[in-house]
């Protein structure tokens, strides 16, 4: 699990320094602006977001319609701007159209995983005791498996498809994001404000509605969109390996796998897929680490 | 100490059966009737309910995960669906192929790692260190199996220098270490080695630069230790957490090499299990994931005994 866990501990140590006031949130908005990494990557992941959203507007072909007779045009090939793939599909086209689903594939684990976990996580911190014992020893047993081999194994006994993908990598983010809540909740719970409102008799759901998620919610976030990147990579190996979605439809993934037969002839469009992966989870990766610094108020 | 020891060694027990669990699961999750993977399709119903007892199928889920276990236990790892023959023989050669790849681009992965996060820790805030933190970000942040492909497009296909698949001339797949197996492994190792590249280079900057900045570094340099023995009390003080760190990496190789090896067909655990996968071998790969899974927790108890052992501020309870 270690390619999960590098930010646990940053984040971990968020809880003690996030804080609800509004003045807090300015403060995370305006060191944010100022980070000009986190700017530019935020700015290109909306670009891609909405080049992918009107793709139909962009683009007068459908992504799984081709001619044999125009198969691997080079890129800037009038009226195939990128060149056309292994069936003489255009490129662009299919480009944008497999980012929709890369990027579902890749984004709704994080979120399904960010709830449950989340959940879990907050519970078992605030309850401790044995509800923390059994959450913990069952999170403890999915941290046995390697991660990549967890998310081949569960999808590849499921068998492919989108929806069995997108369990199997759910499954693989739910225990890390358990660790995370449960640490940070704990933290938070044995902090001064939290004992003194339970002495000034509050109920345990208005402490944890008042001053536990409140203070938890941040942190864990920032480390939700810290897998964001991870999951991109998964998701589209899952369609590498055949997993994810089914030709004829388009995946960034499983366009890579299918033109591996296109190295030889055009090596350019070959890797074109990967460059989008590699972007799209760079930029997730930028913009998660600059939320970090930006949320991490050094005193 | 010794009681954690020992506590600790005996957490294994629960956690390995824990795991095997899981991986028993693993059978069940497969859509359909197990049995339909096992027989041809047109099998006379009599032959089916024979072949079913004869597995332990018609027996409820607790038992049949007691015959499996024990099976397991005296290393019978179940027969492959497609090949016939017991798994166990093919997995022992495929895992120590993988092991080689695996050990050979981790270690690269570390090295590069320690040297970039430790300089980047030393020279935190400066241009070096954000070249060097951007580096391992755009690290993490690569899709290996495309990697994969640019390394062969650039050092197969154009420059002709390296081979593109397998592991060994006329696709041998018994290891030895001589220059006609080594250049095999040479583009899937450095491959391989990014992602943990990337990694330990955070870790290590991190840890190095919160050691700078603390009191007795400055107190060590108020007495006039010179840059090289600043440095030596540093990886003192670093070592115990970038050992576990690579470690970890080190045993998550195992199982992460999977995408490589599809991309290079290098014949370690990973295209055995990309080949079950797409026949639907579901033995295979439930003895495959438990066989990685199982490394990787003797793996992070191995880890964690050299962590305790080396840094006496662990005081475990």
């Amino acid at each position: 699990m270690s390619i999960l866990s590098h930010q646990q501990s940053a984040v971990v140590s968020l809880a003690r320094k996030v804080s609800t006031s509004d003045s807090y949130w300015r403060g995370v908005g305006r060191r944010l602006l100022r980070d000009k990494t986190t700017m530019v990557c935020g700015a290109v992941l909306i670009v891609m977001a909405l080049m992918m959203i009107f793709a139909p507007l962009l683009t007068s072909y459908a992504p799984t319609e081709g001619s044999i007779a125009r198969r691997l045009k080079p890129v800037g090939t009038p009226s195939y701007m990128l060149g056309t793939d292994e069936l003489g599909r255009d490129m662009l086209t299919r480009l944008l159209f497999g980012g929709r689903y890369s990027w579902f594939v890749g984004i709704t684990p994080v979120i399904l995983a960010f709830i449950v976990g989340g959940m879990l996580g907050i519970i078992a911190g605030f309850a401790g005791g044995k509800v923390n014992m059994l959450i913990m020893r069952v999170t403890d047993v999915f941290y046995a498996f390697p991660s990549v081999l967890l998310a081949v194994a569960v999808s590849g006994a499921l068998g492919a498809g989108i929806l069995n993908a997108i369990l199997s990598l759910t499954i693989v983010f739910i225990p890390p994001i358990i660790r995370v809540s449960e640490s940070v909740t704990t933290a938070v719970r044995n902090l001064d404000y939290a004992e003194a409102a339970r002495a000034t008799g509050a109920s345990a759901s208005s402490i944890v509605r008042v001053h536990v998620l409140p203070n938890v919610l941040g942190p864990i976030f920032v480390y939700a969109t810290s897998l964001v990147g991870v999951s991109m990579i998964v998701a589209s190996g899952l369609s590498f390996l055949g997993l994810g979605i089914k030709p004829p439809d388009p995946e960034w993934g499983l366009m890579l796998n299918t033109l591996r037969t296109a190295i030889y002839s055009q090596p350019l469009i070959a890797t074109l897929p990967g460059m989008c992966i590699f972007m799209t989870s760079v930029c997730f990766n930028f913009v998660s680490d600059g939320l970090r610094t930006a949320m991490d108020v050094r005193a | 100490m010794f009681y954690y020891v020992v506590r600790r060694i005996i957490y294994i027990i629960p956690i390995s059966l824990a795991v095997s669990l899981v991986c028993f699961l693993l059978v069940h999750i497969a859509p359909g009737d197990p049995i339909d993977a096992m027989v041809a399709p047109d099998t006379p119903p009599v032959v089916i309910e024979q072949v079913r007892a004869q597995f332990g199928l018609d027996q409820p889920l607790p038992v049949q995960f007691g015959i499996w276990l024990a099976k397991v236990v005296q290393g019978d790892l179940g027969n492959s669906l497609i090949k016939g023959r017991p798994i166990a023989a093919d997995l022992l050669s495929a895992s120590a192929n993988t092991f080689i790849l695996a050990m050979t681009g981790g270690l690269l992965g570390v090295l590069i790692g320690c040297v970039f996060g430790g300089i980047a820790g030393v020279y935190r805030g400066t241009w070096i260190d954000r070249v060097l933190l951007g580096t391992a970000v755009a690290g993490v942040s690569v899709p290996h199996y495309w990697l994969g492909m640019v390394m062969v497009i650039i050092f197969s296909v154009n420059l002709n220098l390296l081979p593109a698949m397998g592991a060994g001339p006329g696709g041998s797949t018994e290891w030895a270490w001589d220059w006609a197996h080594i250049q095999f492994l040479i583009l899937p190792s450095i491959t391989l080695c990014v992602i943990p590249a990337g990694l330990v280079t955070r870790t290590v900057r991190g840890l190095v630069s919160d050691i700078m900045s603390q009191d007795f570094i400055t107190t060590l340099r108020g007495k006039g230790l010179r840059r090289s023995g600043i440095i030596n009390h540093v990886i003192q003080n670093a070592a115990p957490t970038v050992l576990a760190v690579i470690g970890l990496q080190l045993a998550n190789l195992m199982g992460g090499s999977i995408l490589v090896e599809t991309v290079f067909a290098w014949p370690g655990t990973g295209m055995m299990l990309n080949n079950a996968i797409f026949q639907r071998d579901i033995p295979v790969l439930q003895a495959t994931t438990l066989v990685l899974a199982l490394f990787f927790v003797v793996l992070n108890l191995v880890v964690d005994l050299i962590q305790t052992a080396i840094d006496p501020r662990i005081i475990r309870r």
